[in-house]
């Protein structure tokens, strides 16, 4: 199975605190890869650091062969990377339609476009012409997938898609992800929440404070281990002493 | 009847303050930018159609077909250049370097064409007016100028609503990041935004030239009221900024029928009122505030 | 004192404002106060004249640092307070006080006029609050233009200055706007040193940290719009007793507001001695271009977009930056008090 995405040694600063330290990881086509991790960890950065939104200061991020470290956020939404951003982040000012048609502006060939959102959540076509603030939290969340999804990506990033939201919307959610990876999308998933991460996903990479905690296939691993990688309740004091000096 | 005049010569004078004003809101609203070098590009816009249509053969009535492209495109340029190198850097700088520009381009002005007043010759229909009733007149440039502001505004609703672009520029103004994770360059919708104020304010340049003489000094004067104006109407609607302007200009008549002196002073209470009682003005949203 | 490092060892360090420089700075400084007391008894009349007019933007230019530079409020409407400051002098002197008198008056009428202002303004930000200080000005002026008791909008000359020779109101125009200029150069330094000033740097790092912390950042910004508005008011009294007659349009153009700005960009914002070089500079290029009309504007404006765009730090902020010199240093230095390993400055100015 060929690599579609490598990170390669990453590091990425906030000011003067390491945010990601030396991650490093693969997505294989087709395939679901959960970022787990607790407040902090670095997640979201990743996500955002691969959209390309932050600089990293070293190492690189190759998709398809290609580096794309250097190009900007909509350069590489053109390559095939698309962002659902934390807290959904949706134009306020427009209607569900136009968000998902701002989506559609820069798109690349697939099988996505606006009909065929329409399609997978089939309460939208009715609701197409309200403001999207009228619209519950898991609406707006599928209209953000919506949107991320109609520029046809390669690899859609989700980042805390189930953020606020009740259990059995987040269930109606994560259960279209499968139709997506159907479609040929590849999906890298930041999770708060472990065990919906780990559920859905084919492999697991933990992060604690910017770095690799674990790698696995969720068959395999024990919730122990999650756990402490997680937490960081099998790592020494020191370390934590270290990152207060 | 007096009143009902005073409303009138307001409603004029309102469309131009809104005309004037439409590429300030837009820029505002979009780039976060207040460019207080907007007023004086009306007045290069002016002197411009004043020094170069005569080269072109053309009545000096129909220059903004010349110069108005020529001020779209210089908006982009000057956007994709200064202003972005000027918002990389942070919003503090958007002002210090606008205002720089704003006193450098009106004493470049004071230096090349004087202090002298200027005005786009239009013929004898600048002079005329019509008197319904015979008791109040309406001057027909003033008329053309409210009705290019409607129309200018009109355009400006159905293209930001209606296009691809259009709704760019809306997402870029909602979400800047939000909008280049859907693949827009905000930059190229940066320097968009700012050709078409610039295009407009060009438009609203040359129709004060229309109106009434001006002078390198006139882009200060008028971009304060084109500010009041966007304050009164509403930060960020542009139908705000038309009531806004037309507000504005009927506060100035009302003072200046008590005395010539207290035009602007009415105008300016008016504003100083607004920004006290209602500071996100009478069509904004409270979040444009902050 | 004492702090922990990493290593959990015990460590002086030596906490102090300056370094090297001081006692030369102020030896220095010392010989230049009291060269440019008597000035204008030994220079020619012509060059103290100069130096007046370069005191008065030197203190225009040091308030609207503390405003912009240290406050963060971009105000293009100081002129408002220049013009009052003038017209109060005037107002004062017409009834019969001193005009020399009138100053410190001037100043605090001043400071008192911008405190209702504030509760308008600030709560604007950024070009709003910037065009909204402009309306305020224009106000000012309209207002003052209505006045028939202050000569309206043609003006009037401040009485009380006839019965002195021309060469003792030369004499103690120049004593004054020299004595305004130490007193604001001083006041704001030690105003920074104060904990006012931790406030103000607190607020230029992290303005939520700040707000977190406990820091009031609307009265902090209040304290110094007030500030800047008496600092402005006591150059326009200056200006007005410099000058044989006082006019609306002159006292509160927005030239005033265009050379603060300027000055102080060039110079170097959020140093104090940023306006000083910024005028000089200023002043040079006035003198050297003085027959082609308004071209030191033009070029000094230039100047100052490409400092904003590319040398933001100014010329004295890039001139400390590199050589490590602090002329009146307003944050602190820790040294390790025994061999000097490394120096960290804990608020940088």
């Amino acid at each position: 199975m060929s690599q579609l995405l490598e990170v390669n040694s990453l590091y990425v600063h906030h000011g003067q605190l390491c945010a990601i330290d030396d991650v490093s990881f693969t997505l294989p086509e087709g395939e679901i890869l959960a970022i787990v991790g607790a407040n902090g960890a670095g997640k979201s950065t990743l996500l955002r650091t691969i959209a390309g939104l932050h600089r990293q200061t070293s190492g690189s991020i190759v998709l398809g062969g290609d580096d794309i470290g250097k190009l900007t956020p909509n350069r590489r939404v053109r390559r095939g990377i698309s962002l659902v951003p934390e807290g959904r982040r949706l134009f306020a000012s427009m209607t569900l339609e136009e968000n998902l048609l701002v989506g559609a502006s820069h798109a690349n060939e697939g099988p996505f476009n606006v009909k065929r959102i329409y399609e997978l959540f089939d309460w939208m076509p009715a609701r197409r012409k309200q403001s999207v603030w009228q619209l519950s939290g898991g609406e707006q969340q599928a209209v953000a997938i919506g949107r991320a999804l109609v520029a046809n990506p390669r690899i859609l990033l989700l980042d805390e898609l189930s953020l606020g939201l009740a259990p059995i919307v987040i269930e109606r959610i994560y259960a279209l992800i499968p139709e997506i990876v159907a479609s040929g999308v590849s999906i890298l998933i930041v999770e708060q929440d472990v065990a919906q991460g780990v559920a859905v996903a084919d492999r697991v990479h933990c992060l604690l404070e910017g770095k690799t905690s674990l790698v696995g296939i969720p068959s395999e691993l024990t919730a122990q281990q999650i756990d402490r990688a997680y937490f960081g309740a099998d790592l020494t004091p020191t370390t934590t002493g270290a990152a207060a000096s | 009847m007096i009143w009902l005049n005073i409303l009138i010569q307001g409603t004029l004078i309102g469309g131009f303050y809104a005309l004037f004003a439409c590429g300030l809101s837009l820029m505002f609203g979009v780039l976060k930018v207040i460019n207080l070098a907007h007023g004086d590009m009306a007045v290069v816009a002016g002197y411009v159609a004043v020094f170069l249509t005569p080269h072109l053969h053309i009545p000096e009535i129909w220059s903004f077909l010349v110069v108005v492209p020529i001020f779209g495109l210089i908006g982009y340029i000057v956007q994709r250049t200064l202003i972005q190198k000027s918002i990389d850097r942070d919003p503090f700088t958007t002002l210090l370097v606008t205002f720089g520009l704003s006193v450098v381009i009106e004493n470049l002005l004071l230096e090349v064409y004087s202090a002298n007043g200027q005005t786009v010759n239009i013929g004898a229909i600048g002079y005329e007016s019509w008197h319904p009733g015979s008791i109040f007149y309406i001057s027909y440039v003033s008329l053309g100028v409210l009705g290019t502001a409607v129309l200018v505004l009109l355009i400006l609703q159905m293209f930001l609503s209606r296009t691809n672009t259009g709704r760019l520029i809306r997402a870029v103004a909602d979400d800047r990041e939000a909008a280049q994770m859907s693949g827009a360059n905000y930059r190229h919708i940066f320097g968009i935004a700012a050709a078409i104020a610039f295009a407009t304010v060009a438009l609203a340049g040359i129709a004060y030239g229309m109106m009434t003489q001006f002078a390198p000094t006139s882009g200060g004067v008028n971009l304060l009221f084109a500010f009041e104006a966007v304050v009164i109407g509403g930060i960020g609607s542009l139908w705000g900024t038309l009531i806004g302007g037309v507000a504005l200009g009927i506060a100035q008549q009302f003072g200046a029928h008590f005395n010539v002196g207290y035009q602007i002073l009415a105008g300016n209470v008016l504003f100083l009122i607004v920004l006290a009682i209602r500071p996100q003005g009478l069509f904004g949203r409270k979040t444009a505030l902050s | 004192m004492t702090v922990s490092n990493s290593a959990n060892e015990l460590v002086s360090l030596d906490v102090r404002r300056s370094n090297h420089s001081e006692w030369f700075t102020s030896s220095g400084a010392l010989a230049l106060i009291i060269f440019l007391s008597v000035a204008p008894w030994i220079v020619p009349a012509e060059f103290a004249a100069t130096l007046m007019n370069f005191y008065i933007l030197v203190i225009m230019a040091t308030m609207w640092n503390l405003l912009a530079g240290y406050a963060g409020m971009v105000s293009i409407g100081q002129q408002a307070f220049v013009g009052l400051g003038a017209y109060a002098t005037l107002y004062f002197a017409l009834k019969g006080v001193n005009p020399f008198v009138t100053i410190p008056l001037a100043a605090v009428v001043c400071g008192l006029l911008a405190v209702p202002i504030t509760y308008l303004l600030l709560r604007l930000r950024g070009g709003y609050f910037a065009i909204a200080t402009w309306v305020v000005a224009d106000t000012a002026l309209l207002v003052i233009g209505t006045i028939a008791l202050l000569g309206g909008g043609t003006g009037r000359s401040v009485p009380g200055l006839q019965n002195l020779t021309p060469t003792q109101t030369a004499h103690y125009s120049y004593l004054a706007a020299w004595a305004v200029a130490l007193i604001v150069v001083a006041g704001t330094y030690f105003l920074l040193r104060s904990r006012l000033g931790l406030v103000l740097a607190s607020i230029r790092d992290n303005e939520v940290a700040a707000r977190s912390a406990g820091v009031n950042v609307r009265a902090a910004r209040r304290t110094i719009f007030i500030v800047a508005a008496a600092g402005c008011g006591a150059a326009g009294a200056v200006l007005a007793i410099s000058q044989p007659f006082i006019q609306p349009s002159s006292v509160f153009s927005l030239q005033w507001a265009a050379e603060m700005l300027f000055v102080s960009m060039i110079g170097g914002l959020g140093t104090i001695e940023g306006p000083i070089i910024g005028a000089i500079i200023f002043f040079a290029l006035q003198q050297f271009l003085q027959q082609d009309g308004v071209w030191y504007l033009i070029i000094f404006g230039t100047l100052a977009v490409v400092i904003a765009l590319w040398q933001p730090r100014g010329i004295w902020g890039t001139f400390r930056d590199r050589f490590h010199v602090d002329l009146l240093p307003v944050g602190y230095h820790v040294r390790r008090r025994s061999n000097i390993v490394e120096e960290v400055p804990v608020v940088e100015e």
